[in-house]
């Protein structure tokens, strides 16, 4: 078909629009795939709907290159759909549906009004399948890469909630790391600290290891590598929570840590930090 | 590997040298890089561009914008005519300083970078190049 | 020629760097400094870098030479505001800055400047410290 022709198609469906609509929105609603418990009709039949309009314009163009610029509308409307159907919770088929379940009513249009020629009828039904094939495949990429951001953006959110910085008195932070630290995670929760410093002002942050099995090379070089990184910010940090076996490996991997206040208890950092900042706590009264 | 773009600027002055940060940090917003990527890269291109006005007597950095499958990265190209580095290993250590005490910068922008490839030959110039992945 | 505009307080010299140096800024920054320590015997300068988002081994090392010629010239200098990220950097270039001493914000390093400061200690003409204002005398 030359690019520059109008599309047959577009003719087609600007005669056969209500028709279509109709066939289409009602071939949809008996497909199982359609997930009706997700989307109501009347939202379906205004996607449906504007999906053909702009299907037609894009068509009447010319052209059959569903990457090009003439089919932007399309590509957005088909964008628009597929995030908000990866959102709702549509597997990746139930949302190629979607363009791929025209196929079926506009065939019969086609066979209906174009029976007679068999040569125009052979055509058209190609030029449509890939045309749909196409758009159908487009939609199935869009869905994937939303749903690539959404676990991302989930997984970051898991990993700064699974190790929260706590202020444990006014310029004093903690962070107790808990479970098995990868250099990735390490990171993270590292840059997060350096900035929970500088949002909340304080003076020293107590890294508190208790609760983390072992500690490699890497892992150990990102937390002086935190120290270093918060004492040039003007902050100070203590190191919590060394374990003997911790303290083992420290001295095997040859690691120097003499530039870094440790103690073995969270408790017993807690009493340096409140004594850096210069607080001391007093007895008010005898207990109870 | 498709390279995206590319652009080619002067370094013949300190102002050459903050442009090429500024031209870097433009460059890595874009890729989607991190706030914290987006500084080691842009310092260690400042290193790198230091040394080109410095020791190689000026030349001239290559910005590539590079796609690869889902990741986007960044890759600069430092050439000089300059003297050339006689002891390369030397020089990536950290410390090592030469002329007006000024270290070479050399190692720290390895560091900061993903990948670093350097070529030099005394006399014949140095080129060194480094990338950075998202 | 651009300069980096250095304003006094009392005793203490103040810097907020606001743009992207190039290494002639950089230099004269440096030379004015110590320029103006001298000239009006300042015992303190607070280096406010909380707009820098690039902070190299030049930099870094002009900030190092600042702290170590005021030392010499017996004022203490504090570095402000440095960025997360910009810190993280400065780390992994391997510039521990182990000879300046830095605070999170301008209020912490005016506390530091001030117990730096106010220590007594006579300047050479033998004229109480600067560090004492005498525009506002606070009672004991």
């Amino acid at each position: 078909m030359s690019p520059d022709q109008p599309s047959r198609i577009a003719q087609f469906l600007e005669q056969h629009d209500k028709e279509l609509l109709l066939a289409w929105v009602e071939h949809q609603r008996q497909s199982v795939a359609s997930r009706r418990d997700l989307i109501d009709e009347g939202e379906l039949r205004e996607q449906s709907q504007q999906f053909l309009r702009l299907l037609r314009e894009a068509a009447a163009l010319g052209g059959n290159d569903v990457a090009g610029p003439r089919w932007e509308a399309v590509r957005e409307l088909l964008r628009t759909l597929s995030e908000s159907r990866a959102r709702l919770g549509f597997s990746p088929s139930e949302t190629a549906l979607f363009v791929f379940s025209l196929k079926a009513p506009l065939f019969g249009l086609l066979r209906q009004y174009l029976g007679t020629d068999a040569r125009v009828l052979a055509e058209e039904t190609v030029n449509v399948t890939g045309l749909l094939d196409n758009l159908g495949l487009y939609t199935t990429e869009v869905y994937q890469k939303s749903r690539e951001a959404i676990i991302a953006s989930q997984s970051q959110e898991m990993l700064e909630l699974s190790t929260p910085v706590v202020q444990l008195w006014d310029g004093i932070l903690g962070l107790p790391l808990i479970g098995t630290l990868d250099s990735a995670r390490t990171q993270v929760v590292m840059e997060n600290l350096l900035q929970r410093i500088v949002d909340t002002g304080a003076r020293i942050a107590v890294i508190d290891i208790t609760g983390v099995p072992t500690v490699d090379t890497l892992v150990a070089q990102h937390l002086l590598k935190t120290v270093a990184a918060a004492r040039l910010m003007g902050a100070d940090c203590i190191i919590s929570g060394i374990r003997p076996q911790i303290a083992q490996t420290v001295v095997h991997l040859g690691l120097d840590l003499t530039t870094v206040v440790t103690k073995a208890t969270l408790a017993d950092a807690f009493a340096v930090a409140l004594q850096r900042v210069g607080l001391s706590v007093v007895r008010s009264a005898a207990p109870r | 590997m498709p390279v995206a773009r590319t652009e080619k600027l002067p370094i013949q002055s300190s102002e050459d040298v903050v442009r090429i940060r500024q031209a870097v940090r433009v460059l890595a917003v874009a890729s989607g890089f991190t706030l914290v990527d987006q500084t080691k890269f842009v310092t260690a291109a400042s290193e790198l561009a230091r040394n080109t006005l410095i020791h190689g007597g000026g030349g001239t950095v290559e910005l590539e914008s590079l796609t690869e499958g889902r990741r986007r990265g960044i890759r600069l190209t430092f050439v000089d005519q300059g003297p050339g580095i006689a002891d390369v290993q030397q020089a990536l250590r950290d410390g090592f300083t030469t002329g007006n005490g000024l270290g070479l910068g050399l190692g720290g922008a390895k560091r900061l970078s993903n990948e670093f490839d350097l070529h030099s030959q005394p006399g014949a110039g140095t080129t060194v190049r480094i990338t950075r992945w998202t | 020629m651009e300069r980096i505009p250095i304003l006094k307080m009392g005793p203490v010299l103040l810097v907020s760097i606001q743009v992207d140096m190039h290494d002639q800024l950089a230099l004269t920054l440096q030379d004015d400094l110590t320029d103006r320590i001298v000239t009006t015997r300042a015992r303190g300068v607070l280096i406010d870098i909380s707009s820098l988002e690039v902070v190299d081994s030049f930099i870094g090392r002009m900030l190092g030479n600042i702290a170590a010629m005021s030392r010499v010239l017996d004022a203490e200098t504090v570095v402000v505001g440095m960025r997360p990220a910009v810190a993280i950097t400065l780390v992994e270039l391997g510039m521990s800055l182990s000879g300046v001493r830095t605070a999170l914000n301008v209020e912490r390093a005016m506390e530091m400047l001030k117990a730096a400061t106010s220590d007594g200690h006579p300047t050479a003409d033998g004229q109480p410290s600067a560090g004492e204002d005498t525009d506002a005398r606070r009672p004991d």
